[in-house]
């Protein structure tokens, strides 16, 4: 959308649930992706100033999922949990051509490696793993009952368990991907299957709960982001994809590469979260650690096939081996 | 046979290109790109430099998980015999071959030194603190 557009429309937007009249500055598009345009601005209303963000569909009636569409009611629902969120204010209306609503705007950054490596976060360093556990709690606190809108996520299909679901459909992602033989993944999905954990309970399951992922400063995490992904699965799946090697950006330890596993699991016990099985929760790191290889591997194949050209999608696909170090690590018992 | 410079010093001069001149007078994505490039590059130089080594030892190391076979002399060859092998070592795990037993160990311990091989072209650094572990 052209600036001058969006400032009347903001405007305009506001006013109508503020009792205008509303005077927007400082409008600023933050991301270039294909996938969503973020714009920041301020907001004079009658009620006060208000530091907000626009979340918007690039083009009208783009191809989506029920994260995406649901991405309102998801933050809502977490917002009202006591999870960790930016506020989200009002879902969108027929001002634009496009989906869209309006959050509060939240200070810091998401960069994983500043986290790990930033003089100015050695306390958030410190309390980032506990703040991300009760966060964690609270989000696979939410039930399906109490918000009836967010029936649309997908959820695994009738007579099978989540985790098989999930490893049908990476398995079957890489076999389609038809590029070279994986002996390691072979190794790890045969593992996966003998070793699958038994059905449990539903929960809301973030599906992106991961350092990169979440907006940080000084005194740590500011703001759970990514609900896309949004799912009804297995609570342990969020674990599990934390504790991913990749998603420790050079960190040494598990969890968001600054806490460990035990302490992480303590701490989201006592914030009301599921009951952790060990073994459950090693099986979704193995199983997160399979998926991002065989997402690096269709990132190069999206290349490969001509529907994409960037130099960075083919790049990714030589990532792949740093996926299998760790899957052979995991294999032979080394859970670092 | 080509005249001097070698590929290794024309890629070098590219990425070199890449870093002084591209990188510092581009901004966002463009200068991303460059560097995303330049790593590229500076892959591309490992793998020229370990190549024929790397490839033998990924041969023998499937003859003896899977028989013996001689190697073609032909780099093209040599790569679609490795893929054919390879698609073979795979059949073999789907089986079960390798879920347990001396055969397990010794495709673990070639596949370790397959994939060290690889990192030491696409990410040194993580390829050495590997190597240190073991």
């Amino acid at each position: 959308m052209r600036k001058e557009e969006v400032q009347e429309g903001l405007e305009r937007f506001i006013a109508a649930r503020t009792g205008g009249p509303v005077t927007v500055s400082n409008l600023v598009r933050l991301s270039g992706g294909a996938s969503r345009e973020t714009w920041s601005f301020d907001a004079e209303t009658p009620g006060g100033s208000i530091e907000g963000i626009l979340r918007a569909d690039p083009v009208p009636g783009a191809p989506t999922i029920p994260g995406r569409e649901l991405e309102y009611h998801l933050l809502k629902a977490a917002w009202d949990a006591g999870v960790t969120v930016p506020e989200p204010l009002w879902d969108g209306d027929d001002t634009f051509p496009v989906k869209f609503f309006v959050m509060r705007r939240v200070p810091g950054e998401t960069l994983g490696a500043r986290l790990i490596r930033g003089e100015q976060y050695a306390k958030a360093r410190e309390v980032v793993p506990g703040q991300l556990a009760r966060d964690l709690a609270r989000i696979h606190s939410i039930r399906e009952a109490d918000h009836p809108e967010l029936a649309r996520l997908e959820r695994p299909p009738a007579g099978k368990s989540a985790a098989e679901a999930q490893l049908d459909y990476y398995e079957n992602s890489y076999r389609t991907a038809e590029l070279d033989p994986h002996p390691v993944f072979e190794l790890a999905i045969r593992w996966l299957r003998q070793h699958l954990p038994p059905a449990g309970e539903e929960v809301l399951v973030h599906g992106d709960f991961r350092l990169g992922n979440f907006i940080f400063d000084e005194t740590g995490v500011r703001g759970i982001l990514d609900w896309e992904l949004a799912h009804w699965g297995d609570p342990m799946e969020d674990l599990g994809w934390l504790a991913v090697k990749s998603w420790r950006f050079g960190g040494r330890q598990p969890i968001a590469g600054v806490g460990t596993r035990e302490a992480f699991i303590e701490a989201y016990e006592a914030a009301g979260g599921r009951p952790v099985n060990r073994q459950h929760f090693l099986w979704y790191e193995m199983f997160g650690n399979l998926k991002w290889g065989v997402i690096t591997m269709t990132q190069a194949a999206t290349y490969l096939t001509g529907r994409n050209r960037s130099v960075e999608l083919a790049a990714i696909g030589r990532r792949t081996a740093e996926t299998e170090i760790v899957l052979l690590e995991l294999l032979e018992g080394r859970w670092d | 046979m080509q005249d001097r410079p070698t590929f290794d010093e024309l890629l070098e001069a590219v990425a070199g290109y890449l870093r002084d001149d591209v990188m510092p007078n581009t901004q966002g994505r463009l200068s991303f790109h460059a560097r995303v490039s330049m790593n590229v590059i500076e892959m591309l130089r490992r793998e020229l430099a370990t190549m024929e080594e790397h490839l033998a030892r990924e041969w023998d190391g499937l003859d003896r998980l899977l028989g013996v076979e001689p190697m073609p002399p032909r780099l093209a060859a040599v790569r679609e015999a490795l893929l054919r092998r390879n698609g073979e070592l795979c059949e073999r795990i789907r089986k079960g071959d390798a879920d347990g037993g001396p055969w397990r160990l010794a495709v673990l311990s070639h596949l370790r030194m397959v994939t060290l091989d690889k990192l030491d072209v696409s990410n040194p650094g993580l390829a050495a603190e590997y190597r240190e572990r073991a």
